[in-house]
């Protein structure tokens, strides 16, 4: 079937070169594309699955969708890369990918990082634009390309999983759909690129943030902190599952960030309790995590681990030193907090509680700290 | 396809340069005709400019006489130092030919009308 409406992929080329998003933009609303392209197959088959389970008028379709389709899959990737290209934006990159890849409406999109559907169409035209305007290829990037190009497409990945995982911003606090969106496509790129153990590391840590879920909130919709989850509703077989990615991964003997993050994921899944958990093999993993990629939200988190192997006075001492980076930061106000209680400075405590909670447009987040401030 | 790069730095850059060493400026320019020479067949015509000091602006103005001014268009610190017309098959060829600028600073790249 697709095939035949393929016949050939000089059309699909077309359509990602010229009409990216124009050609995307009604089988969303009309059910199963008639449009070319293994890469549209794969993504109408997914959504319209997801769809039509809920719908028993389309069941007959279903049955049509459930056959095995014909993949080509560098069509996916490169669809991905062209998606994910350096000359654009980072905005403009998920826009795409999200409307391109994972057949969001641009309403979807819009909804998904709460801006205005004018915003996103705007993006989007201009990305198409200028994907025309100055002929981005739409072919795989050569080997000595691929690791910075895949690096740009995992960190869209990544930031697409983290904005459903916790939402920055707005009045539902997870999204989920995003972030398992985020987990397929990741998934995707490590099935189609099996020597690369990044997005192998990439998929088990969003596995690990996924296997948490359950416990991340209170039925009231109350925000739980690792510390306080329960457990026992953590998903011990997903759990597996990532391990094995990660172990996976390390086959490669090519150590990366997503890779580093998984393992530190995987020290907390692994731990029966906050308490119990491995601080030091963490430390370990964030000084290695910090040589490959700097920043001080990396040594924001170390500082975390630190007060559990050195003590608070060691780290508020760290984390008192990222002030001038991460001023504007709520989870640095967040952690001091946390920090100068443990120290039995209440009065600093709650002031740098309320100045999280200045910061941070998330609903959840702001309840929690809410509560702080009323318990201290 | 057509593409312009345009060599730009900062004008702190343009003062060190002039006031480096005779031997290390002509090792950059040995890289740089290196550069040249290496990517002959996809360079079309270009030119290293004179300093900003140099240049001198014609600002049109609808209905009115253009004005003229002393020093660069651009606001602020940078300097187009030089530009070269290439002529390759994408943008990830130019992108490449970019990052292979052996002498530094910001390259804009450029797609020409047809």
């Amino acid at each position: 079937m697709l095939v035949r409406i393929l016949g050939d992929f000089a059309i699909a080329e077309e359509i990602v070169q010229d009409a990216l998003v124009v050609a995307l933009e009604h089988w969303p609303v009309e059910g199963i594309p008639n449009n070319p392209g293994a890469w549209l197959m794969t993504v109408a088959k997914r959504r319209a699955l997801n769809q039509l389970s809920r719908d028993a008028a389309y069941r007959a379709k279903l049955a049509l969708l459930a056959q095995p389709v014909s993949h080509e899959p560098d069509d996916r990737l490169r669809l991905m890369f062209i998606c994910c290209h350096p000359a654009l934006s980072r905005a403009a990159q998920v826009a795409l990918t999200l409307r391109a890849v994972c057949g969001f409406t641009t309403a979807e999109i819009a909804h998904a990082f709460l801006t205005s559907e004018a915003t996103v169409a705007q993006r989007l035209v201009r990305a198409r634009r200028k994907i025309v305007a100055t002929n981005i290829p739409y072919r795989l990037p050569s080997d000595e390309e691929l690791e910075a190009r895949l690096s740009e497409v995992l960190a869209v990945l990544y930031l697409m999983f983290n904005e459903g995982y916790l939402a920055s911003s707005g009045p539902t606090p997870a999204r989920r759909d995003l972030a398992e969106d985020a987990a397929w496509l990741a998934a995707l790129m490590a099935r189609l690129l099996p020597g690369e153990p990044e997005p192998l590391g990439l998929l088990a840590l969003m596995r690990l943030h996924l296997a948490r879920s359950e416990a991340r909130f209170t039925p009231a919709g109350d925000l739980v902190l690792l510390r306080d989850q329960d457990r026992s509703h953590w998903d011990r077989a997903m759990i597996r599952e990532a391990v094995a990615l990660i172990e996976q991964a390390a086959a490669a003997r090519r150590l990366g960030p997503y890779q580093i993050e998984a393992a530190i994921a995987a020290c907390h899944a692994e731990a029966e309790s906050w308490a119990a958990t491995d601080w030091r093999q963490i430390v370990v993993l964030y000084d290695l995590l910090l040589r490959m990629t700097p920043s001080p939200v990396i040594q924001l988190n170390r500082a975390v681990a630190l007060w559990q192997v050195e003590g608070p006075e060691a780290a508020l001492a760290e984390v008192n030193a990222l002030a001038s980076s991460l001023e504007h930061y709520h989870l640095f106000h967040a952690t001091r907090a946390e920090l100068l209680l443990d120290l039995s400075h209440r009065e600093q405590a709650r002031a740098a509680a309320l100045r999280a909670l200045e910061l941070t447009q998330n609903c959840a987040e702001q309840a929690l700290l809410t509560r702080r401030v009323l318990e201290w | 396809m057509k593409y312009v790069l345009l060599f730009c730095g900062t004008q702190e850059a343009q003062r060190e340069w002039e006031q480096t060493t005779e031997e290390a400026r002509s090792e950059q320019y040995r890289l740089v005709g290196q550069w040249f020479q290496d990517h002959a067949s996809k360079l079309g015509p270009g030119h290293q400019l004179q300093g900003p000091h140099t240049a001198t602006t014609v600002r049109h103005q609808a209905g009115k006489e253009p004005i003229i001014h002393d020093g660069p268009f651009i606001e602020g610190n940078e300097v187009i130092g030089g530009y070269v017309e290439i002529n390759v098959a994408d943008l990830d060829e130019a992108l490449r030919l970019a990052r292979s600028w052996p002498a530094g600073g910001v390259v804009e790249i450029r797609p020409t009308m047809d």
